[in-house]
Parts: C-alpha cells; sequence; structure tokens
C-alpha cells in the first residue's frame, strides 16, 4: 500500500507548509492563503459529487445554506461555533438528502440546470426574506469564535483554526477518496450501466456523494461566515460558482489533488495580478479555462504523466538515433 | 382594474422579451445540442452598442439595433467556430467554454465601458398612450410588436424557405440531414448567428428600458433558461407558451406580492425558479420538448 501512504504524506506537506505562512507572508497576504483553504475545501467536496459524473451548479449554494445556519444560531441562540459549524454541516447535508431524489431524476445538462434552478431559488430566499435572513444587505454581527476566553479575532488565530478544519475535512474527504465507496464513485462516472449490471447501487452513491459533498460545504461555509462575520447573498451567487467549476476543471477531476492544484494554480496567479490588472481577473479565468479545455484536456493533474510520456518518447527517439 | 391592465401591459412586454431571448436560445441548443450560457453576455453586448452608438448621437435608435444585432450575431459566429465546432461531440465542454466567454465578453465591456456610470439611453420615441387608464409609454409598447414581428420573421423562415428547413432537419436527426447533403458546418453556423442576432435585437430593444451594465447578462441568462426547460429544451412552440406563462406570472408577482414579507421582485423569480425545478424533476421534457 505505498500508494496511499504517499497521499498522507502528501497532505502532511502540504498543511506543514500551510502552518509555517504566518511567519512568512503579510497579514493581508495570509487572509488569501485563509480564503484559499476554504476553498480548496469547497473545491475538494465539489469533486466528489463531480467524479459520480454530475456537475452542480449549486455547491456554493449549500455552503450559503452552511454560513447562514451556523450563523444565524450563533447570533440568536448564542451557541458556540464549535457546535453551530457542525451542525450547519449538517443542514447542507440534510437540504442535499431531500433535494437528491427530484435532483437525481436529472442527468447531464439537466442535472446541471436543474442544480442551478434551485440554488438560485434558496439563495433569491436569502436574499428577499428579511426575516431571518436579513435580506439584501445580508446578515450581521455573526460572532467570532471562541474558547474560554480566547476569541480568534486575529487573522492569525483565525488562519490556524481554518487550518485545523481543513486539514481534518481533507483527511476524511481523503480517506472516502481511498475506500472502496469513492472507488465506486469514480467507477459510476465512467462505466454506470456496467456498475449497474455488477450490483452497483448507482443512485445510492450518487446521493451519498451529493450527501457528503454538502456536509463539508457546509462547514466550509460556516468557516467563511464566522471570519467575515457576515453572510449575503452575493458571497453565494452563480459569479461564485463559476469560479469553483474553473478551479475543478482546470484541476481536473480524476484525482484527489486535481483540484486543489487548481484552486492553488488560479489563486496564485490572481494573488499576483492583484493591484494593477485585478479587474481583468475573470478575463484570465475564461482564457485559461478555454486554453485548458482544448490543450490540456485531463487538467493540471495530467501534466505529471504528460511528461513522463514526452521524455520516454524523446528517450525513444534518441535511442532509435543513437 | 387599472392596476390589473398595468400588470397586465408589463406581463405582455416581458413575455415577448422572454420570447426572444428564450427561442435564440433553444434554437442554438436543438441545432447543435450545446447550452450557450453566455447568450445573456451576447444580449447585454447588443445593449451596450446601441448605448454607444444611439444614446451617443452617431445612429438612429433603428440602425442601432440592428448594427447591434450584425455585431453580436459576429460574435456568435466565432463562437461556433472556435468553440463549439470542435467540441461537437463532446457538449458538456461545449458548455463549460461558454462559461469562459461569459468572463471574457464581461470584462471586456466593464474594462472598456467602466462599470460605475449608470448608462442612461432616453427614449428614441417619447411620449406615451393612456389605455383604459393604464400608462403605456411608447418605447416600452413598441417592443411587443417589434418582438412579434423577429419570432414571426423566424417562423417563417423555419417553415417557408429551405435554409430554414435544413435546419429544422438537423435539429431533427443530424446523420440523418448529413444524408442527405445538408452541411452540419453550415446549419450550426446559421443556428448560433440567428440566435446571437435575435440576443442582440433583445438587448438593443430593452436598452432604453432597462438599467444598462456589464452584468445585466445575468438575469436575462437565467430567465432564458427557466422558459426553455418548461417549454422543453429545443422546442421553439413550447419557448413561446412559456414565455407567456413566464411574462404574465413574473409580472403579476411583481405587482401585487406583499414587500413586508420578501422583496416582490425576487419573489417573482423565485417562483419562477422553483417552476423550472418542478417541471424538471416531474417532466424533463417540458411542455412541448421530444422526449
Amino acid at each position: 500500500m505505498p500508494k496511499i501512504r504517499g497521499g498522507y504524506l502528501g497532505l502532511g506537506i502540504l498543511f506543514a507548509v500551510m502552518a509555517a505562512m504566518p511567519f512568512v507572508l503579510a497579514e493581508y497576504r495570509l487572509t488569501t492563503v485563509l480564503l484559499m483553504l476554504i476553498w480548496i475545501i469547497v473545491a475538494v467536496s465539489y469533486r466528489l459529487l463531480a467524479t459520480t459524473g454530475e456537475f452542480s451548479l449549486g455547491h456554493v449554494v449549500v455552503m450559503g445554506i452552511g454560513a447562514y445556519a451556523s450563523g444565524i444560531m450563533g447570533r440568536q441562540m448564542g451557541m458556540p461555533f464549535w457546535i453551530s459549524a457542525p451542525i450547519g454541516g449538517l443542514i447542507g447535508a440534510g437540504f442535499a438528502a431531500a433535494t437528491a431524489r427530484p435532483l437525481f431524476r436529472m442527468k447531464g445538462f439537466y442535472f446541471l440546470l436543474g442544480s442551478f434552478a434551485l440554488g438560485e431559488a434558496i439563495r433569491l430566499c436569502f436574499r428577499g426574506f428579511k426575516f431571518p435572513f436579513g435580506g439584501e444587505g445580508g446578515y450581521w454581527y455573526i460572532p467570532t469564535p471562541s474558547i474560554g476566553s480566547f476569541t480568534f479575532d486575529s487573522t492569525f488565530s483565525y488562519f490556524y483554526l481554518t487550518l485545523g478544519v481543513a486539514a481534518a475535512c481533507l483527511f476524511v474527504l481523503y480517506r472516502i477518496d481511498q475506500s472502496r465507496i469513492g472507488k465506486a464513485m469514480v467507477a459510476i462516472h465512467s462505466q454506470d450501466s456496467l456498475c449497474e449490471s455488477l450490483g452497483i447501487n448507482i443512485l445510492g452513491y450518487k446521493t451519498l456523494a451529493y450527501i457528503v459533498a454538502s456536509f463539508f460545504a457546509g462547514i466550509a461555509g460556516a468557516l467563511l461566515a464566522h471570519y467575515m462575520t457576515t453572510a449575503s447573498p452575493p458571497q453565494f451567487s452563480i459569479s461564485v460558482m463559476l469560479p469553483v467549476l474553473v478551479w475543478v476543471i482546470v484541476g481536473g477531476v480524476n484525482t484527489f489533488w486535481g483540484p486543489i492544484a487548481g484552486v492553488f494554480t488560479l489563486y496564485s496567479i490572481q494573488e499576483q495580478l492583484r493591484g494593477v490588472l485585478a479587474e481583468y481577473m475573470p478575463m484570465f479565468y475564461g482564457i485559461i479555462l478555454i486554453a485548458v479545455v482544448f490543450a490540456l484536456p485531463g487538467g493540471l493533474e495530467s501534466l505529471p504523466a504528460r511528461v513522463t510520456e514526452w521524455r520516454r518518447a524523446r528517450r525513444e527517439r534518441l535511442g532509435a538515433v543513437g | 382594474m387599472e392596476l390589473v391592465l398595468q400588470q397586465a401591459l408589463n406581463g405582455a412586454l416581458l413575455s415577448v422579451f422572454y420570447a426572444v431571448m428564450a427561442v435564440g436560445f433553444t434554437l442554438i441548443f436543438g441545432v447543435m445540442g450545446v447550452l450557450n450560457l453566455a447568450h445573456g453576455e451576447l444580449y447585454m453586448v447588443g445593449a451596450y452598442v446601441v448605448w454607444l452608438t444611439y444614446a451617443q448621437g452617431v445612429l438612429p435608435f433603428p440602425v442601432a439595433i440592428l448594427a447591434g444585432a450584425g455585431i453580436v450575431a459576429a460574435i456568435g459566429i466565432g463562437m461556433e467556430r472556435a468553440f463549439f465546432r470542435p467540441m461537437r461531440a463532446k457538449p458538456l465542454m461545449g458548455l463549460i467554454l461558454s462559461v469562459g466567454m461569459i468572463f471574457i465578453l464581461q470584462v471586456f465591456v466593464a474594462t472598456t465601458w467602466h462599470v460605475g456610470l449608470m448608462k442612461n439611453i432616453s427614449p428614441a420615441i417619447k411620449g406615451s398612450v393612456r389605455i383604459l387608464g393604464a400608462i403605456a409609454p411608447w418605447q416600452r409598447l413598441i417592443v411587443i410588436p417589434a418582438a412579434v414581428a423577429l419570432i414571426g420573421g423566424l417562423w417563417f423562415f423555419l417553415r417557408r424557405t429551405k435554409q430554414g428547413q435544413s435546419l429544422r432537419a438537423a435539429a431533427q436527426d443530424p446523420e440523418a440531414a448529413a444524408l442527405q447533403g445538408i452541411s452540419i458546418d453550415r446549419t450550426g453556423m446559421m443556428a448560433m448567428g440567428i440566435g446571437a442576432a435575435l440576443a442582440g435585437t433583445a438587448g438593443g430593444l430593452m436598452a432604453p428600458i432597462m438599467r444598462v451594465d456589464p452584468y445585466m447578462g445575468h438575469t436575462a441568462l437565467i430567465m432564458a433558461l427557466m422558459v426553455t426547460i418548461v417549454g422543453g429544451l429545443g422546442s421553439i412552440e413550447g419557448a413561446m407558451i412559456a414565455s407567456l406563462i413566464y411574462g404574465f406570472m413574473i409580472a403579476f408577482i411583481t405587482g401585487y406580492f406583499p414587500q413586508e414579507i420578501c422583496s416582490p421582485a425576487t419573489m417573482a423569480i423565485i417562483a419562477g425558479a422553483l417552476l423550472m425545478f418542478i417541471v424538471l424533476a416531474v417532466r424533463p421534457r417540458g411542455i412541448m420538448g421530444r422526449a
């Protein structure tokens, strides 16, 4: 089982490097890395659903459900973050469980559009209903998490909180990816009629993937809301969903590492372009997306394999000459 | 009574607007099998051309709309050549490429003409009429016959001309159509050109009525999607029926929903999205779509 151990080592290195970030980066850059960690949770959980072959356009709305649920429970009922955030995740998962049946009657384009319609309806409820969601201006004064007398009110401390939660989430998601369940989900994507004939319950696995992915999206939403201390409708709109889709497509969905590579690469580019070229950023996203679809259909994750193949081909060519 | 009539007029206006958007969208899907999510951005570009030419006094209003339709059709044909044709076997990738196009067009418009400024376009046809107490400005009223003429023209083209019939044949069965000597490349280009031109014209017609900004395509796309799905993906007749349902539903909810519970304009779209979701779950092929 050396491959699995390599994976845990990879996760360990990733988080060790992240843990050193606050000592290397200026505070405003640290905020970027913090948000990047939250988006990594979103992208990796999104991939779990995408591996079954269905692309949802409602994932960030589920994230919004977690954000609003945890925020409202925190402010209205004085519930501590440690309880409200997991409940936020569970409410996201419950939403998924409730909507799985009608959604999975659709496939392909229809699933994409159905998830979009449902997500937009929920998001507009956040915007339209002043009670309990705060309406167009959003929901304010969400409490900052604390333990005893210590509050996570600096970017520095909240960064480590996010890092801890992200590490736990990615660990669990990686376990799922490596398990038989995760393998079955990938198999559904490539060969669904074969799977069905082998007795794999396709609908069951798709529903499971959707519920688990929604749980982690809800947690990520809670993390975001308690950091920003607000939750507002534009944070969960289609203009936020599309970049998530771009990260996952650019990174690739075939391995666990694809979405992480996608978020990391595009976020780094975005950070470099900040200031002068910030308003052009979506255009770069568009161009990178189009370039990847044409030139690197497997996403960034297929790059190492491509390089190996290219080198082998070159070696063979040289061998033939010599 | 006056209020009811006022909402009915609004409903008629919205219906024809949705119809022009959705018919183009569904034509592109029917012929090419691709969902062009940048359809809203094509509409936005049409509105910007009218702002650039008519509102700046370069061209008269009708000519400005035609110019917008032409420019947008050219963008659409370019998209077909560059994206949808190479990805014909992979429609999901075509959709993802159209997402890339959304970003590109939005940023292009936002950085060239800036976001913050309100683009006010004075009505080309001033004044208004009173119909049984309801007030109807000419600028809004004129949209209705213009849109009906557009859709009637498309109808005639698809039913009565050889080109139009080849388009319908390609939509029904691309392989059989190709065997009959119909060029699938040509029909794809025609569908995209016509669909885009319709979106551009809708943008031009609505520019003096709506707020023109780089993100106006967002709502237009959502409405086109909802109408197209409820009507049945690929069905022009279905899109027309569904646009009537949506136009009047949105107008009346916007007019009558109590403000205290939820803002009426938002409530109208919530209802629309839920209707679309229910149709997708219960009868995915919509009112008129093929199974």
